[in-house]
């Protein structure tokens, strides 16, 4: 079971970075007024693929002044760290590689592991743009690790709970089904004096944001301080192409480099796929059941069932490449940021704005009971 | 000089994200028109203000204007290899080489007499700097450009075009026939010269 569930997430995680790296050509080309890659395969559907298998093929150039254990290491620490993220992400009501109870934890611990990978590139590279890149680098994650965490915070005491699974149980139809949940209540907007119940509604009326609406706002802190996480534009200022050359990883080439990649694009999925399942439903349906249109109900199966293994892997993949849709869309409108506005952002703003969250979190729950 | 106004405030900062969202989304949604390649003359030229501007070039290209000046072209047939454009050549980069014709080999298409073979009529256009001079002198208008821009080589000796219709060996034999007509005339007239002596 755990092999499958290992096998299932590594090719599913592959085939999502394939895609998001096909569709950053073609999303970039098309809002530069481009056509991106035509020539191999059907519309260039093959770019990313035969861009790895180039990758493979090249030389691996270790500098000679660089730290050799430092830099060889480097790159598998990033991609494991970003890996093992993926080990406790439910995929549908069944179906979790790892269901851990402190899952939400686990994941900020985990992902944190990345800025040793990232400054032990930078520091073993031996170069002074890979260090520069990988100071700024650890700077900025550093930083942007406190919104995020307390916007995912907010969730948890929302959701009075740090289990993935549990979070994506209460945000839709089958709650009752989660043990542990089967006296829970949904109320619309949470607030239980409005006397509307939700609870076998579902649909969009459950998820974290709509069940307590203050989470749209932590929703956002969230999906700008992920942005900065995973060194995405307008925050990349620790891979600034233009001024970095590349950042920590200008030294690395081949194999190793493609594991960079592969991890910068998996860290993508990964923060989208936790803001899915955090604000936006996990793999619930969007449908509500409406009086006997049961829409939710149809759009979700029973759980245990190989439907509702189909309609959860459905509607979570389709929420995250949406999402991912969003962050490649800032990519390729927003500038870059000055090192200090960065932190402006963070400290004085993001901070400020997601504390204020977790007060007014606490007081939601208070509603909804 | 006017004040650069610094819009700082939060709704500011929100109304330009937005207003910078919409841009590319626009674009982007747009992304199913494609620029058509049409030439400058056209009407739609400058109404095609969406969608993707580039063209997969080897398959589509702009055209090119009418008097372009891109790759020669000789038409042999009318060269009466007179030499002229040889000569005005600027960069040197045209070599002809021409044997007088024994008998009538014809006109050319304007109805002019041609007196000369060109055994050699050779071009570089790597040297060529696409002046036009040599297509301007040309008495007979049979060397002209032609709108192929795209011609590289990977080996630059056949960067030199050649266009003379005679193989090596009828040369050879144009050669060898006027050296054979020169030497009976000159026969000719030295039995000449030997016959007005005897009289004289
Ligand atoms: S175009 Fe100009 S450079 Fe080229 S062959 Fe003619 S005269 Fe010479
Ligand atoms: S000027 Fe024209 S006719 Fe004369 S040699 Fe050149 S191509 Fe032939």
């Amino acid at each position: 079971m755990a092999l499958l569930a290992f096998v299932i997430t590594i090719s599913l995680m592959l085939v999502v970075v394939i895609v998001v790296v096909y569709a950053e050509r073609k999303v970039a080309a098309f809002m530069q007024d481009r056509l991106g890659p035509t020539e191999a395969g059907p519309y260039g559907t093959l770019q990313p693929l035969l861009d790895v298998l180039k990758l493979l093929q090249k030389e691996d150039i270790i500098p000679a002044a660089a730290d050799k254990k430092l830099f060889a290491v480097a790159p598998i620490l990033i991609f494991a760290a970003v890996f093992a993220g993926f080990a406790v992400i439910p995929l549908s009501p069944t179906l979790v590689p790892a269901g851990v109870g402190i899952g939400v934890f686990y994941l900020l611990a985990i992902i944190s592991l990345d800025v040793i990978g990232l400054l032990m590139a930078g520091w073993g590279s031996n170069n002074k743009y890979a260090m520069l890149g990988a100071m700024r680098s650890v700077a900025q994650i550093v930083s942007y690790e406190i919104p995020a965490g307390l916007a995912l915070l907010s969730v948890v005491m929302i959701c009075q709970s740090l289990d993935f699974q549990e979070i994506s149980y209460q945000q839709g139809v089958l709650m009752n089904a989660f043990p542990g949940l089967e006296q829970e209540q949904n109320w619309l907007f949470g607030i239980r004096s409005l006397g509307f119940e939700t609870t076998t509604v579902g649909g969009l009326t459950t998820w974290n944001i709509f069940r307590a609406p203050v989470l749209l706002v932590a929703f956002i802190v969230y999906f700008i301080a992920s942005l900065a996480e995973c060194n995405r534009a307008p925050f990349d200022i620790p891979e600034a192409e233009s001024e970095l050359v590349a950042g920590f990883h200008v030294e690395y080439s081949g194999f190793r480099f493609a594991t960079f990649f592969l991890a910068e694009y998996a860290m993508m999925v990964l923060v989208c796929l936790v803001a899915v399942i955090l604000f936006l439903g996990s793999w619930n349906t969007p449908l509500p059941n409406i009086g006997p249109i049961a829409l939710a109900n149809w759009t979700t199966g029973a759980p245990g069932g190989i439907a509702s293994v189909v309609w959860g892997g459905f509607w979570l993949i389709s929420k995250t490449l949406v999402l991912l849709f969003v962050q490649l869309w800032a990519r390729w409108t927003y500038p870059r940021l000055r090192v200090d506005q960065l932190m402006h952002l963070c400290w004085k703003v993001l901070t400020p704005i997601s504390i204020g969250l977790v007060l007014l979190a606490g007081l939601w729950r208070l509603l909804m009971i | 000089m006017s004040v650069v106004k610094h819009k700082v405030g939060f709704r500011d900062v929100v109304k330009s994200l937005v207003s910078g969202a919409r841009l590319t989304l626009h674009h982007f949604l747009h992304a199913d028109k494609r620029r058509k390649p049409v030439y400058i003359s056209d009407e739609s030229y400058f109404e095609q203000k969406e969608g993707l501007v580039t063209l997969t070039y080897p398959y589509e290209a702009l055209p090119v204007p009418d008097k372009g000046r891109y790759r020669l072209h000789n038409e042999i047939d009318d060269c009466i290899v007179c030499d002229l454009c040889a000569k005005v050549c600027p960069v040197n980069c045209i070599t002809i080489e021409s044997v007088k014709a024994t008998e009538d080999i014809g006109v050319t298409s304007d109805g002019t007499k041609k007196r000369l073979y060109a055994p050699t009529f050779d071009i570089d256009m790597a040297k060529c700097c696409y002046c036009g001079l040599c297509t301007t002198v040309c008495p007979t208008d049979c060397l002209t450009m032609t709108p192929v821009y795209d011609f590289p080589e990977v080996d630059i000796k056949n960067m030199v075009y050649h266009f003379t219709d005679l193989s090596p060996e009828q040369a050879q034999e144009k050669k060898q026939l006027l050296e054979k007509q020169q030497e009976e005339m000159a026969a000719a007239k030295a039995a000449a010269l030997a016959a007005r002596k005897q009289q004289g």
